[in-house]
């Protein structure tokens, strides 16, 4: 498997690393303990597209927001996290 | 010696008649030449019988010619590089060769396992499942070596593999798997438009079935045309050409597995050089040109030795000048089946009939049956006489229903070609079923990969050009490559007509899988028994599950299925196909990672130095470490630690620690950065300070901890353990991209950019005072407990210096940047020599650690809380944090939860064990009153006996109270103590002072 990653290009599976879902958003301070539960343990097992974080720690050391079906292997999208190198870097 | 070569045709072949090579197959010395393989070179010397078959150890022979070979395995090399199972059809003849048949005892003549086959009937399919079911224990003890011994396949050598093995990337727009004329056409096509390509061919010559089968290719013999091709390929820049090279896998985003035998050919690795080596081949395109398989028929005898398919008899004719049979009869049900007619007679050998399946013959055959002067009988073969010396008799049955009988040394057998469907089939593709051949046919491929000529089901000669061209052609276009292909190379197509027969119904035994020896009855068996999916038919019987994968046999068993069942074949389906298309070695997907190469090793700044003091060195994770520096006279590690531990209490040590995890962290947010990954905070941590932080993983478990400064307003330098280096850097670049991007800060990992040392004890402020600027003020005043700035050293390196103490001694880390920590190590102790400074390593480190209370990886254990650490005081309750919420939870904040406590045996004379499990006092051990167990253990010099840490049910509201520690690993019980953790200066006097 080969992931484009926006700031190195495509490169190889072995650079990466996967995370998970990328679809669980951390909530905010002062959240419930059932929120909480759900974003730390309740996960999809989704047959087909999924949103995932992939860490470049091979290469750039961008978190990486990847389009991925689950069935096929075949990879949608890349995207960098919100906060990753050259977007931070340019504000 | 080539004058025993008796069944060598005295010219014509591929092979170098000036180079020949002596070799020995069963201890017995034979002569063959260059270009053979071992199976021709064994031909060529008369030999029939070369194996035993797995389960009845019935004589084999040679039946193909190629790597689908199922019978003829052979153990090739001696000693260390003993290989089984080696197909002797692929192994290529060198001088010195040695193999050795398989699966018989004594000898292969005599083998006295072959009594098998008259218990045949409960050797049928399902057997193992129904014989040896009951009792369970005979299973391991009796059943299992017994059946092992009987039906194995060769022996593993038994000892390490003395070669290396490599691992390559390479990468093309447009790989081509096969150098027959598909593959041939399709490289010219996509070299040409000046694409990047490779081209693999599995056997050490290119040209597939031309080498065999010749033809005319643009008016041209097909030897002519195919050097002329391989000069141009090679003229070409950018066209590769890798031979003993076979495309076994093909893996997500263009990336294919091959095996490239590098060395396999030669008795030995060159100097220097791998035997074999795995590559991963990055393609924009992939053209599948792996041809097709020719598949045996099933009756009765067709396994007898002299049975071989009729492509492999007319390959060893013709590529190989041997010849398997002087009398030959061929059983064919299609038109391809003659050539072997065609290619025995032009070598001058002869034809004893031709038993042919189908109403008609081609007028064309049937002149040259008169010609030759063979009788062509239509019918089928119904039986063999013969054995281990070979064919005698072949028993015909005709359409009509009369018998006849034909005296012939060798059976060639076609019952047509299933194209090689393997690799655009492993992503779980389906083939589909074609009329026209009766086999099975690509039905699409994985992304970017196309599949031409014989493995796409076009057989003739003219068609595997034009497809192979067109699909290299579009495979360039594809890769943006627009050059002129020129035109494509143009030949007839040859006859197929095929009349489907797989299986002859007759009383005895029909193979179906030859190397797991399953017959026509075995599958008719598993209907009967309800094994009717070709997934459990296949598990029932074995079929398909040997090392050739049912290359020759998957498609005949389900054909017999199909007819049993009642169903068409392609209702019956195929088991699902995966990589890898031929063995592999796992030494080749090692590659160099093995031994003390099995993963990089780092080493720290003074590895070199430690190593020169005669260190002992400890791996942990991919570091070396040094565990004790021993001295001339210590009897054993303990009292080199015990010294060092006494060293530093007592005077002065160091220890390098640079295999911390270092982070700088930058920006204006960088102090609410920290407060949302530790549990206490940062933000309000003075510059100049260093704090001790605890780091939770989101479910409220803790991750990691380590000291971190502040260096300057915008700068905090942090520290993590050894072990979670990697990861926390992770988890933290997690934390500023993901979680949270809007706070302004930069994380840059230094842990290879600074050397860091721990120098411990009381005199540790003299020893540094030689290393340090005097115009630097060390004073307790001038730089107290846990203060961290930049420091001046003598000669002006700038260092930064940590007053933080993991031995509970006044102590100091200092770092330096890691090029100078080398000569940092040969400064403390130069400098240090009057205060008798005492380097130490991480075995004394953990002493020191353990008689302070602080806990490390085996408390840290991935279970615990900071509360069971004995630091739930450090949690804020003013901000959010990683971990805050879940910490929370009912089950993690339980008053009966095994925390952090520390253990003494009563006897003070007793070795404490780590893994000991705690049990109230009296009673029985068992899981209902497993109270926790003991977490480190350590000799401590400072209490003279053995104490350790542990993990204990309420162990802090317990101290003073006598349990038991159980440890049924080392059969131990004895009593303990628990107690205060901090077993050295619990009120921290001595860091401060
Ligand atoms: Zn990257």
């Amino acid at each position: 498997m080969r992931i484009a990653c926006p700031f190195c290009g495509e490169r190889e599976l072995g650079e990466f690393t996967y995370l998970g879902d990328a679809k669980p958003v951390r909530p905010a301070a002062g959240a419930s303990e059932d929120e909480v539960f759900d974003y730390v343990y309740l996960r999809d097992n989704v047959a087909g597209e999924t949103s995932e974080h992939w860490y470049h720690g091979g290469g750039c050391r961008a978190w990486l927001k990847v389009g991925r079906n689950t069935l096929t292997h075949e990879i949608s999208s890349v995207e960098p996290a919100a906060g990753a190198g050259a977007r931070q870097a340019a504000k | 010696m080539s004058s025993s070569q008796s069944h060598r045709l005295p010219s014509g072949g591929l092979i170098d008649r000036s180079a020949p090579l002596n070799f020995r197959f069963d201890g017995k010395t034979f002569s063959g030449f260059q270009g053979d393989t071992l199976a021709s070179a064994l031909i060529a010397n008369g030999v029939k019988l070369v194996g035993r078959s797995f389960k009845y150890h019935r004589p084999r022979g040679i039946l193909t010619a190629g790597s689908e070979e199922p019978n003829a395995l052979v153990e090739l090399r001696t000693g260390a590089r003993r290989e089984p199972n080696t197909k002797a059809t692929t192994a290529e003849l060198y001088e010195g060769l040695e193999a050795a048949s398989q699966n018989r005892w004594p000898s292969l003549r005599h083998d006295v396992m072959s009594v098998n086959q008259l218990f045949a009937p409960i050797f049928v399919a399902g057997f193992y499942y129904k014989t040896f079911m009951w009792p369970a224990k005979f299973w391991e003890a009796i059943y299992e070596p017994a059946i092992r011994r009987a039906a194995g396949l060769g022996r593993a050598a038994g000892v390490a593999d003395p070669d290396h093995y490599d691992k390559a990337w390479a990468h093309c727009d447009v790989l081509i798997g096969g150098s027959g004329p598909a593959g041939l056409a399709a490289a010219l096509a996509a070299g040409r438009s000046g694409a990047r390509v490779i081209l693999c061919e599995e056997d050490f010559s290119l040209g597939g079935r031309l080498l065999a089968d010749g033809g005319t290719i643009d008016g041209l013999p097909a030897a002519e045309w195919l050097s002329r091709t391989l000069a141009e390929l090679a003229a070409l820049p950018d066209v590769r050409i890798m031979t003993r090279m076979t495309l076994f896998g093909v893996y997500d985003g263009g990336t294919y597995g091959a095996l490239e035998r590098v060395n396999d050919h030669l008795p030995s690795p060159p100097e220097h050089q791998v035997r074999q080596r795995l590559w991963r081949i990055v393609a924009r395109r992939c053209v599948v040109a792996a041809g097709a398989i020719e598949r045996p028929i099933v009756f009765v005898g067709n396994d007898t030795p002299g049975v071989m398919m009729a492509s492999a008899m007319r390959t060893y004719v013709a590529r190989y000048a041997a010849t398997p049979a002087k009398r030959i009869a061929l059983f064919t049900n299609n038109e391809d089946g003659w050539r072997t007619v065609e290619t025995a007679l032009g070598s001058g050998l002869q034809i004893a009939a031709v038993i042919d399946a189908r109403p008609d013959v081609s007028p064309a055959h049937r002149s040259l049956a008169s010609k030759g002067g063979f009788p062509v009988l239509h019918g089928s073969v119904s039986g063999v006489d013969g054995g281990k010396d070979g064919v005698r008799k072949i028993a015909v049955s005709l359409t009509g229903g009369a018998r006849a009988e034909v005296e012939a040394d060798g059976l060639a057998v076609s019952g047509g070609w299933n194209p090689a469907v393997g690799l655009t089939s492993y992503h779980r593709g389906r083939p589909k079923w074609s009329d026209d051949i009766a086999a099975f046919v690509p039905d699409g491929a994985p992304p970017g990969m196309v599949a031409a000529g014989a493995a796409n089901g076009a057989f003739g000669l003219g068609a595997c050009l034009a497809e192979g061209f067109t699909a290299g052609s579009a495979a360039a276009h594809d890769a943006g490559h627009s050059g002129k292909a020129g035109t494509a190379p143009v030949a007839d197509d040859e006859a197929f007509s095929l009349t489907p027969l797989w299986h002859v119904a007759g009383k005895g035994k029909a193979f179906v899988d030859y190397q797991h020896d399953v017959t026509a009855s075995d599958i008719e068996l598993a209907q009967r028994e309800g094994f009717e999916s070709v997934e459990h038919l296949k598990r029932y019987t074995t079929l398909g599950m040997a090392t050739d994968q049912g290359k020759t046999s998957n498609v005949a068993g389900l054909a017999i299925m199909a007819a049993v069942s009642g169903r068409s074949i392609p209702e019956t389906g195929t088991t699902i196909y995966r990589p890898p298309y031929v063995p592999v070695a796992i030494g080749a997907f090692a590659g160099h990672h093995r031994d003390e190469t099995f993963h990089a090793t780092r080493l720290t700044p003074s590895h070199h130095w430690a190593a020169e003091q005669g260190a002992v060195f400890v791996d942990t994770g991919l570091w070396k470490r040094a565990q004790w520096y021993p001295r001339t006279g210590e009897k054993d590690w303990l009292e080199s630690v015990t010294r060092e531990v006494k060293a530093v209490r007592g005077g002065v040590g160091f220890c390098d620690v640079s295999t911390l995890g270092k982070i700088d962290v930058h920006g204006p947010d960088a102090g609410a950065f920290l407060d949302r990954v530790y549990i206490n905070t940062f933000s309000n941590l003075a510059v100049g300070k260093a704090r001790y932080g605890l780091m939770l993983r989101e479910d409220g478990i803790v991750y990691d901890d380590g000291t971190t400064s502040r260096l300057a307003e915008d700068h905090y330098f942090l520290t993590t353990t050894t072990a979670k280096a990697g990861l926390v850097m992770q988890h933290l670049e997690f934390c500023r991209q993901v979680l949270f991007p809007e706070l302004d800060v930069q994380l840059t990992s230094v842990s290879d950019q600074w050397a860091q040392f721990s120098i411990a004890g009381p005199k540790t402020r003299d020893l540094l005072r030689e290393i340090v600027d005097p115009a630097e003020d060390l004073s307790n005043e001038g730089f107290p407990f846990m203060g961290a700035r930049e420091v001046a050293l003598r000669g002006g390196i700038k260092a930064r210096l940590f007053r933080i103490s993991f031995s509970g001694e006044m102590a100091f880390e200092i770092s330096v940047p890691a090029r100078f920590g080398d000569a940092m190590a040969r400064n403390l102790m130069l400098a240090g020599k009057p205060f008798g400074v005492t380097p130490y390593g991480t075995e004394a480190l953990g002493v020191m650690r353990v008689e302070k209370g602080h806990v490390a990886g085996p408390e840290l254990s991935g279970t615990t809380t900071a509360a069971d650490l004995g630091l739930g005081k450090m949690m804020s309750t003013k901000k959010d944090f990683i971990g805050r919420v879940m910490a929370g939870r009912e089950a993690l904040v339980a008053p009966d939860r095994q925390v952090v406590v520390g253990v003494k045996p009563t006897d003070k004379a007793r070795r404490l064990r780590s893994g000991a499990h705690i049990i109230p006092k009296g009673q029985t051990p068992g899981p209902g009153n497993d109270q926790g167990y003991v977490t480190s253990v350590c000799f401590s010099p400072t209490s003279d006996q053995w104490i350790g840490l542990g993990l204990v049910e309420r162990g802090r509201e317990r101290t003073g109270e006598i349990v038991q520690a159980h440890d049924p690993l080392r059969g131990e019980d004895y009593e303990v103590e628990l107690c205060n953790p901090v077993f050295y200066d619990p009120d921290g006097v001595r860091q401060r002072g």
